[in-house]
């Protein structure tokens, strides 16, 4: 195969058999299974069903993700189902339509029963009344029951504004509360683990955490102690809720009983923009949301892929953030040689140097936490120059759920591009033989510290020159006769391919400092330099560079960046 | 204080092991037999029995935070326990724990068990001893004994031997 497919391979499919049902008064045709948090296919639940209709049913156990508990209530609706006479057939309207029996309460007829939506499965015929006065009579017992012992205080609430409870009493609470006794007091501030603060106060039971930390990560590492109102989320006395996945439950937590250690006071979440990205932490490519406000990135945050990372991101990735924001970031642009500030100088200055460069001199070691499209145009500036290319492998322990054991977040979008070669790095060793041998007289290197593979700080002063860009200063840039400053993926657009070859695109969350730049905007404008076909002086849109490239890379035929979609799409790798 | 489990416990907890279909269902029978021969659950014993049940502590301790009649520190000596469900309130069984209480210098306001400094005696209030016609009723460890007024519960006290 070698064009990119949009879609993930599915074997065909038999037709689906479905039921029919009304929701609402509104006839409907729903699938008779659907998958559950497993993915197996399973008797399609009322909660599904209100789902395919459009309808939401407010819950807080429930998890699309998670094994069903069916705990907290709030899914509660009515329903009817048709009804059988003596003869086991339907009994029949007068106008020929089966009867409903509505559900009620056995030893009180005028009292309707509800079911739990999300455990429920539905059946032929069924009836389902999730906007029925009985529905929110039912909702709105819940709510004040799980309200009973509720601090109520939101103003100082972490959750407020992304808050289940906050958002259902606004839909189905009750603007007074009849509760007149003592609320029950709980652990505040309970230290559960390294990243994790728990406020038992506020937790509602749904036993999400729970259930995410024994059955999606297998460390059974929670549970409920205590009985009756006095229920509380813990860890084992003097054990630490610490696996390397525990901030998920403070995205799963439907109120701010789990609160992120890191995050926690931070931010108001109303003022903070949100955009789509993906974590550079390994070669998984976790997508997550990046929220910021005023250019500065304050979290990482998964964002459901199926493909990919399903809803959850480690801990490690969602904390790898804050080099973001370091303080000694490169932020100016440096010729040493001349001493020109200055990108069209400097750039311009590389140029010339490059001009007179022998062929077969020059080496470019690229890093596989660039984005394809840089990647791509320092190959082109390789195979004008004649130049030998490589980049760095970076390896560490993988697990069974997400962390692969390539830490490079585009490893096989290095390979793709041409820059690197199934065994990454290899080339490494050959290109310092060549400095040291003198064949190699000058080296560009983007987004890598050589100095720690394999290329000392004495080989690198046998250069003639020495072209580095970076985001952060390291044993490399110190030696660097020019030093372009790059962009954290934050500060820009672009695409990776993962390990399984899913080429997904980041977005630009906030502008970079000083004088840091877009990569592929100063090596475009690098090229139209050296008269490279492809280069421009004005670098054109980044679609159009994304196209351009698709249109040469074999593996991204037919591929537009319009086309990839938040989710990204399958290459052949 | 190290936590030791004599062999004759640990068969009998290896032969309760046999009578369910899963190990973890063992766990409540578990827990009684270790508090029967420990007088209380250790954080040692939730350990141990985690390990011989292949579970996580949490899972155990979650076991022994939900029944009240798991105690996690050793009772006293002589360990009264007052019934206080509907026909012994009626007949009297708050003023009994009062007055235990009193006498040994406990809160009788106090939640739960609580025991004397010296470790000889503990009281507490339990749900129905099934003899609601002779309320008030209590025992003194696994002595039964009915129709307690005040000055019974002193001789009953009174026969505690001392050593
Ligand atoms: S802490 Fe949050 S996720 Fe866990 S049970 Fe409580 S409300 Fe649910
Ligand atoms: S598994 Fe990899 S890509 Fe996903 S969050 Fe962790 S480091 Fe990032
Ligand atoms: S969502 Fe909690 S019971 Fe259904
Ligand atoms: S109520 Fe006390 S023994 Fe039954």
């Amino acid at each position: 195969m070698s064009t990119a497919t949009a879609n993930d391979p599915k074997p065909a499919q038999p037709p689906v058999e479905t039921l029919r049902i009304k929701i609402d008064g509104r006839e409907v045709e729903v699938p008779k299974l659907m998958p559950d948090a497993s993915g197996r296919l399973q008797p399609t639940t009322m909660l599904q069903a209100c789902a395919v209709a459009g309808i939401e049913v407010p819950h807080y156990c429930y998890h699309p993700k998670l094994p069903v508990a069916g705990n907290c209530r709030m899914c509660l609706i009515e329903f009817g189902t048709p009804m059988i006479g003596p003869d086991r057939k339907p009994v029949l309207n007068e106008d020929g339509t089966p009867k409903i029996a509505r559900s009620v309460l056995p030893y009180e007829p005028t009292t309707p029963r509800g079911a739990i939506a999300c455990a429920t499965p539905i059946s032929p015929g069924m009836e389902l009344y999730p906007g029925s006065a009985a529905t929110r009579q039912m909702r709105e017992s819940v709510l004040e029951s799980l309200l009973i012992n509720h601090p109520l205080d939101c103003p100082i609430c972490d959750q407020a504004g992304e808050c289940k409870l906050q958002e259902y009493s606004v839909e189905h609470g009750q603007a007074t509360s009849r509760f007149v006794e003592t609320k029950v007091h709980k652990p505040k501030q309970v230290d559960l683990g390294p990243r994790i603060m728990l406020d038992d106060e506020r937790c509602v039971l749904c036993t999400r955490c729970i259930r995410f930390t024994r059955d999606i990560v297998g460390d059974d590492a929670l549970g409920i102690v205590n009985r009756g109102s006095y229920n509380t989320i813990a860890a084992y006395p003097g054990a630490k809720f610490d696996n390397n996945y525990t901030l998920n439950t403070v995205d799963l937590c439907p109120v701010g009983a789990l609160t992120s250690k890191d995050f926690r006071f931070q931010m108001r979440v109303w003022f903070m923009k949100e955009t789509r990205s993906l974590c550079t932490g390994c070669a998984t490519g976790c997508n997550i949301l990046i929220g910021s406000r005023e250019e500065k990135v304050l979290r990482y945050e998964p964002r459901q892929n199926d493909a990919v990372n399903a809803c959850w991101m480690c801990d490690t990735g969602r904390l790898n953030y804050k080099w973001i924001g370091r303080e000694d970031r490169l932020i100016e642009v440096r010729s040493f040689r001349s001493g020109a500030r200055s990108w069209s100088g400097t750039l311009h200055e590389v140029a010339e140097s490059l001009k007179t460069a022998a062929p077969g001199s020059v080496a470019i070691i690229a890093s596989a936490r660039q984005s394809n499209e840089e990647l791509y145009l320092l190959k082109k500036l390789a195979t004008h120059l004649g130049a030998v290319t490589d980049s760095i492998a970076r390896e560490g322990e993988g697990d069974k759920l997400l962390v692969n054991e390539d830490r490079n977040p585009n490893s096989n979008g290095a390979r793709l591009t041409g820059i690197a070669f199934t065994e990454m790095g290899i080339q490494v060793p050959k290109i310092a033989d060549g400095i040291r041998a003198g064949r190699i007289r000058t080296l560009i290197v983007f987004g890598e510290d050589v100095t720690r593979h394999g290329i000392d700080a004495e080989l690198l002063g046998k250069l003639q020159t020495l072209i580095v860009s970076d985001i952060l200063p390291n044993e490399t840039t110190r030696r660097a006769h020019y030093l372009l400053p790059g962009c954290a993926h934050a500060e820009k657009r672009g695409t990776f391919v993962n390990a399984k070859g899913r080429l997904q695109r980041f977005l630009k969350a906030v502008e970079p400092r000083g004088d840091a730049r877009p990569e592929a905007e100063f090596l475009q404008e690098l090229l139209a330099d050296l008269g490279i076909a492809g280069g421009t002086a004005s670098p054109t849109s980044f679609e159009g560079l994304f196209n351009q490239m698709a249109r040469e890379i074999p593996a991204f035929a037919g591929l537009e960046w319009s086309r990839i979609g938040d989710l990204g799409v399958n290459v052949p790798i | 204080m190290t936590f030791t489990v004599p062999p004759e416990l640990e068969a009998e907890l290896n032969e309760l092991v046999t009578h369910y279909p899963q190990k973890r269902s063992a766990s409540l029978m578990f827990l009684h037999a270790i508090q029967e021969h420990f007088g209380h659950i250790s954080p040692e014993a939730v350990d141990y029995i985690a390990r011989k049940l292949d579970l996580k502590p949490i899972n155990v301790w979650e076991l022994v935070t939900f029944y009240p009649m798991f105690r996690q520190h050793p009772a006293g000596r002589f360990q009264f326990k007052v019934c206080r469900t509907l026909s012994c309130a009626l007949g009297g069984s708050h003023k009994l724990y009062h007055h235990l209480c009193e006498k040994f210098g406990l809160d009788p306001h106090q939640h739960g068990l609580q025991t004397t400094a010296d470790g000889r005696f503990s009281v507490e209030f339990v749900e129905c001893l099934a003899s609601c016609g002779t309320a008030p009723v209590m025992m003194c460890n696994e002595e039964f004994h009915q129709g307690v007024s005040n000055e019974k519960a002193d001789s009953i006290i009174a026969q505690c031997p001392s050593k």
